[in-house]
């Protein structure tokens, strides 16, 4: 019996860049995706994430730089030379061939003889629980299962490097979690690797072992699922990974690596993260905030001017000298209502200093 | 990488070609043979020695037309790239070099060296005279022309270009070598044969004499004389068909989608009428109705006296016929643009205050304006381009389109001024067509998007409405009779004149007979119909072919120079089949390419003439076909090729099929290029029913055109029966929108000009 194995390879890009005419659709991006990672690229739409998997898959060709996949410089091979399969946002499953037909259609070309084309085919299908809709059409698939055959079909080719392109955002809601815990487990169990593209930051968070965030053609931040909630590197990242509150702040002093940081009234001792003294940004999870009584310790002092019950946690806005503050609180039965006084208190693992 | 193809000392791309190009070199004959290559006798000519069957490599080997051997020299250098791979640097340039010096001198060699020995002054002052001859090119040289191409296209590919695709580089070097020889160099040996003067000599002041001259320009008439210059009375016509065709257009639209007009169906049914109905056909029933001994022109004359005239022949006639013939075709341009209307836009005036009238006035027509440009420069071209009417029903209102027919064919052959009146011809369609695509090509308001718009187009004002029906219930029923007319028509004696029925015209152009033989066909249309029957199948195919690669190429593909390229391939709408009819005439009648009077010149013309239309079916279906099935395919590690072959072409078999039998349909209908280049041999139906309409032989014309009319319509049914069912079973969820998809690729192709003949 046929079993799918991985010949994961690294994937890495050497300053490339991709212009469209006059535009720059990625600039000089650098990046290493070790072998049997799943690395995702996240991003708002437009920001190039795209274009960058589909220079992995060989779909568009670099204008400048190099890429690698394992050793090998593929920079100018075209997508039917390359070991690298894809999974599309639309599936992109071929409407006149059968399930078995679509999941056989790569190994036809890739020099199997039949027996193994159809023996492998079964073992693909196996591994994503569809053995038996062999002889359906793609129309008469579920979405769910339109994604697995489309999973299959690109699996069976052990390639070097699996490419996912948003191919979660045709699902409902409560599918999308089942399937994306799918996706990771085959990766894991297989040792694949997996580039992965998305806008939507749960999924990524969920799915990742890393996560290149995008913006404008450019890395805005690469790092750890944890990493990049908890420490984003500046405003960008900080602001489309969960929501966050930025406030202008001043570093009055930095020992070793911790900075002494005056917000309003409030001073704060974080990791200064290689800042100096003067100006600086400060962002803020709306979770990290602490909403207490008015005029505690080392608090800033607000007026709350709205608060929303949305059933497991309550959202506050409230009117400080340092603008307006987006706050949540867990206590559902707390007694705030708009127009109370509150003072705001800062964790030392809330707050992280970030660049512009 | 992926592959584990073996390798090849040579690339195997580069040995197909080179073996193909030896086989044109030392297999097959190099000059055009009299009986074709599939009738086999030149086998048992005299093969391979005499000169007129020879393959070059024996010409060459006896010393004779030792002009041709550095094509052999050329084709032994990619053996010198023995051993290196595609990537090698060394490889890409050089068969670059070869195949571009191959395609060089074969066409120097073709048009240096023809009938009389050397074709240049220069050549015979450097060399002397040169003592031989030659003819046209046959298939040798044609594989021999392909191989070089096809080096060359390799040659690019291994460059990296688009790539490094082969099969796509090949492709769009295929089309536009294709494109190049058989609408570009035509057209401009015709436009270099208006320059030669009476003697023999170039001179462009008898060509500027010639191009202003009274005949065509002159204004006698506003001015107190009798007649204008041909050019103002194709361009009044012209402008008054497109005008009037578009406002009716216009009311046919409007009345399927915004009175509530139950019989749509049959509505849309109406515009199936000018792909099957030959050009001419029209005209011919305007005769019967209103001609000197029309029937209702001797019904005026008995019942109120009044006396019958000629009025129809001319400006009248030509303007009811072309309205008849060529407003379907601004109905399904307009009812593109009406219904692309967002019904929420029309709501949302509502909503405003304005009411239906307002509303009409105010949002939905300025909305449809650029589809009634798009509807008028289309009727334009097409009332320029009319040749069939216009012969039958001319009289004294001379065309442009009949008169250059009149300068080839008349007592003068005059091939400068037929090339002269083509120039003026040529310049106000593909003005027009210019405007079309680069002025209105920019403004569409199409309004409607991808995603469901709920709404409904609001009704039209009442007395508008009662307006439109009238029109329109007047248009159809004159069609109506139009069509009763032919069909009574072809059972009348001898019309006007003796009005027993009969059916002696069938008789004599479809009788079939028995004898020592088998079945024989006495009837006198049979040849001319079994011609056009062949010709017809044999040019559906390439045309096909050539039209959905070439789709292929406009949406899937993108490469430097793309919209020169669709402008090229799509330029042979604006080309009315007169001028294309002269400049085949003028530039395949000598070597290098000699096809006048085969039957080969008018499948040519059929592929050329009616490529657009395969483009259009092409570009329409397979913009519905998502690009990440191809993608996906090549991710999948197939060639383009093989998605092409696997993925997109099974996709496309309802526009396959639409192509094929539409190109089919126009090729039957077809006739003003091809009446340039019909012979004894080849005769085509079209043709032969126009020789019977000048010798006044209606009634079997009229038969003969009755017949023509049911085998389309026959060909057309069965094919929406089998573009409709085949889907349903295999498709499963998808059939509905499938079928829509391919009833639209029908209609689609009907948007294209269907005349221009």
């Amino acid at each position: 019996m046929a079993r799918i194995r991985s010949n994961a390879a690294s994937v890495t890009f050497d300053r490339v860049t991709k212009k469209y005419g006059a535009f720059t659709a990625v600039k000089e991006m650098s990046l290493q995706i070790e072998a049997g990672k799943l690395v995702t690229l996240l991003g708002p739409s437009g920001c190039g994430k795209t274009t960058t998997l589909r220079m992995i898959a060989g779909l568009e060709m670099a204008s400048g730089g190099r890429i690698l996949i394992g050793d090998t410089d593929v920079t100018r091979l075209p997508a039917t030379d390359r070991d690298v399969s894809m999974v599309f946002q639309s599936y992109a499953l071929f409407p006149h061939m059968t399930v078995n037909e679509n999941v056989q259609y790569g190994l036809k070309f890739s020099g199997f003889d039949k027996k193994e084309v159809v023996e492998r085919a079964r073992a693909g299908l196996e591994l994503v629980g569809l053995a038996n809709l062999g002889g359906r059409l793609p129309s008469e698939l579920s979405g769910g299962q339109q994604q697995r055959v489309a999973v299959a079909r690109a699996l069976v080719l052990e390639p070097q490097v699996l490419l996912f392109d948003e191919p979660l955002s045709n699902l409902d809601a409560k599918l999308r979690r089942h399937v994306r815990e799918e996706i990771r487990e085959i990766q894991t169990s297989l040792g694949l690797t997996v580039v992965y593209v998305t806008h939507d930051q749960e999924e990524a968070l969920a799915v990742s072992d890393r996560i290149i965030v995008m913006s404008n053609g450019e890395v805005a931040q690469d790092g750890a699922p944890r990493d990049l909630y908890d420490a984003p590197a500046n405003a960008f990242v900080a602001d489309f990974i969960g929501e966050a509150n930025m406030f202008d702040c001043k570093v009055v002093s930095v020992d070793k690596d911790v900075a002494t940081v005056e917000l309003g009234p409030v001073t704060l001792k974080l990791p200064s993260r290689g800042r100096s003294e003067g100006a600086a940004k400060l962002a803020i999870r709306p979770s990290r905030i602490g909403v207490g009584r008015a005029g505690a310790a080392n608090s800033l002092p607000g007026t709350l001017s709205k608060v929303t019950y949305v059933g497991s946690h309550l959202e506050l806005l409230i009117d400080t000298e340092l603008g307006q503050v987006f706050a949540v609180s867990d206590d559902v039965d707390a007694d705030l209502a708009p127009g109370g006084a509150v003072g705001l208190t800062f964790p030392s693992r809330g707050p992280v200093l970030i660049t512009g | 990488m992926r592959n584990a193809r073996p390798d090849w000392p040579l690339h195997p791309t580069l040995v197909l070609w080179t073996a193909v190009g030896w086989a044109g070199f030392a297999i097959l004959p190099w000059y055009g043979l009299n009986d074709g290559i599939l009738s086999l006798s030149w086998l048992f000519d005299g093969y391979p020695l005499d000169s007129d069957v020879a393959p070059a490599l024996f010409l060459n080997l006896q010393g004779e037309k030792l002009w041709l051997a550095p094509l052999g020299v050329l084709l032994l250098l990619p053996f010198a790239l023995w051993g290196r791979p595609k990537s090698d640097p060394l490889f890409g340039p050089a068969l670059i070099a070869i195949g571009a010096a191959g395609l060089f001198w074969f066409a120097f060699q073709g048009f240096a060296i023809g009938l009389k020995g050397f074709q240049y002054e220069w050549l015979v002052s450097t060399f002397g005279e040169l003592g031989d001859r030659q003819f046209g090119m046959g298939y040798g040289a044609l594989l021999v022309a392909g191989a070089f191409l096809f080096i060359f296209t390799l040659g690019i590919a291994a460059r990296g270009a688009i790539g490094g695709d082969e099969f796509v580089v090949g492709s769009i070097g295929f089309v536009i070598a294709v494109v190049a020889v058989f609408i570009f160099m035509p057209i401009f040996q015709m436009l270099a044969s208006a320059l030669i003067t009476e003697d023999g000599t170039y001179s462009v002041n008898t060509f500027l004499g010639k191009l202003f001259s009274r005949e065509i320009w002159g204004i006698d008439c506003v001015t107190g004389g009798s007649r204008c210059g041909v050019a103002w009375n194709s361009l009044v016509l012209a402008i008054l068909v497109g005008v009037l065709t578009t406002l009716l257009g216009l009311v046919f639209a409007l009345m399927l989608t915004r009175t509530g007009f139950r019989y749509g169906r049959l509505l849309r049914a109406l515009t199936v009428l000018p792909i099957i109905t030959p050009p001419f056909v029209i005209g011919l029933a305007i005769i019967l109705l209103f001609g000197l001994s029309g029937a209702v022109t001797q019904a005026l004359d008995s019942v109120f006296g009044i006396p019958a005239t000629r009025w129809v022949y001319g400006l009248p006639g030509l303007l009811i016929a072309q309205l008849l013939a060529f407003t379907p075709i601004a109905f399904l341009v307009l009812i593109g643009v009406v219904e692309g209307v967002s019904p929420s836009m029309e709501e949302a005036s509502q909503t405003l205050r304005a009411d239906r009238w307002q509303t009409f006035w105010n949002v939905s027509l300025p909305l449809m304006r650029p589809g009634l440009a798009n509807a008028f420069l289309l009727g334009f071209i097409e009332s320029m381009a009319d040749f069939g009417n216009p012969l039958v029903l001319g009289g004294n209102f001379d065309v442009l389109s009949t008169e250059i027919f009149f300068a080839i064919v008349g007592a003068q052959y005059d091939q400068a001024q037929a090339a002269v009146l083509a120039i003026v011809l040529l310049f106000f369609t593909l003005g027009a067509f210019w405007a079309q695509r680069f002025w209105l090509g920019r403004k569409s308001y199409t309004t409607v998007s991808g995603k469901g718009d709920s709404g409904v187009h609001p009704h039209l004002p009442k007395r508008l409405k009662y307006t439109v029906y009238a029109i329109a219930g007047f248009w159809t029923l004159f069609t109506l009779v139009i069509y009763a007319t032919i069909f009574y028509g072809s059972f009348v004696t001898l019309w006007g004149v003796n009005h027993d029925l009969t059916v002696s015209h069938y008789v004599k152009a479809f009788a079939v007979g028995w004898n020592e033989f088998g079945i024989h066909w006495r009837g006198a249309a049979w040849s001319s119909f079994f011609t056009t029957l062949q010709i017809a199948l044999v040019s559906a195919l390439p045309t096909a072919a050539i039209g959905l690669l070439t789709a292929y190429l406009l949406v899937r593909q993108k490469f430097a120079g793309k919209d020169a390229f669709e402008f090229g391939t799509m330029l042979s709408f604006a080309i009315p089949g007169t001028v294309i009819g002269v400049s085949y005439v003028i530039a395949f009648n000598v070597p290098p390419i000699e096809l006048t009077g085969t039957g080969i010149i008018l499948v040519v013309s059929f592929i050329f003439r009616n490529m657009p239309v395969g483009v259009r079916a092409g570009v329409a279906s397979m913009s519905q076909i998502d690009k990440s099935l191809d993608e996906s395919s090549l991710t999948l590690g197939a060639s383009s090729w093989q998605s092409f072959r696997t993925v997109i072409l099974p996709l496309l078999r309802p526009a396959i099929l639409a192509a094929l039998v539409y190109s089919f349909v126009r090729a039957m209908t077809a006739i003003s290029a091809i009446i340039f280049l019909v012979s004894a041999r080849y005769d085509m139906s079209t043709s032969y029913i126009v020789a019977r309409v000048e010798n006044n032989e209606y009634g079997i014309a009229i038969a003969y055109s009755a017949v023509l009319i049911a085998v389309m319509l026959a060909v057309i049914g069965i094919m929406q029966l089998v573009v409709g069912t085949r889907r349903i079973g295999r498709r499963g969820l998808n059939a509905d929108a499938d079928l829509s998809q391919s009833r639209t690729n029908v209609s689609q192709s009907g948007v294209t000009p269907v005349g221009a003949g």
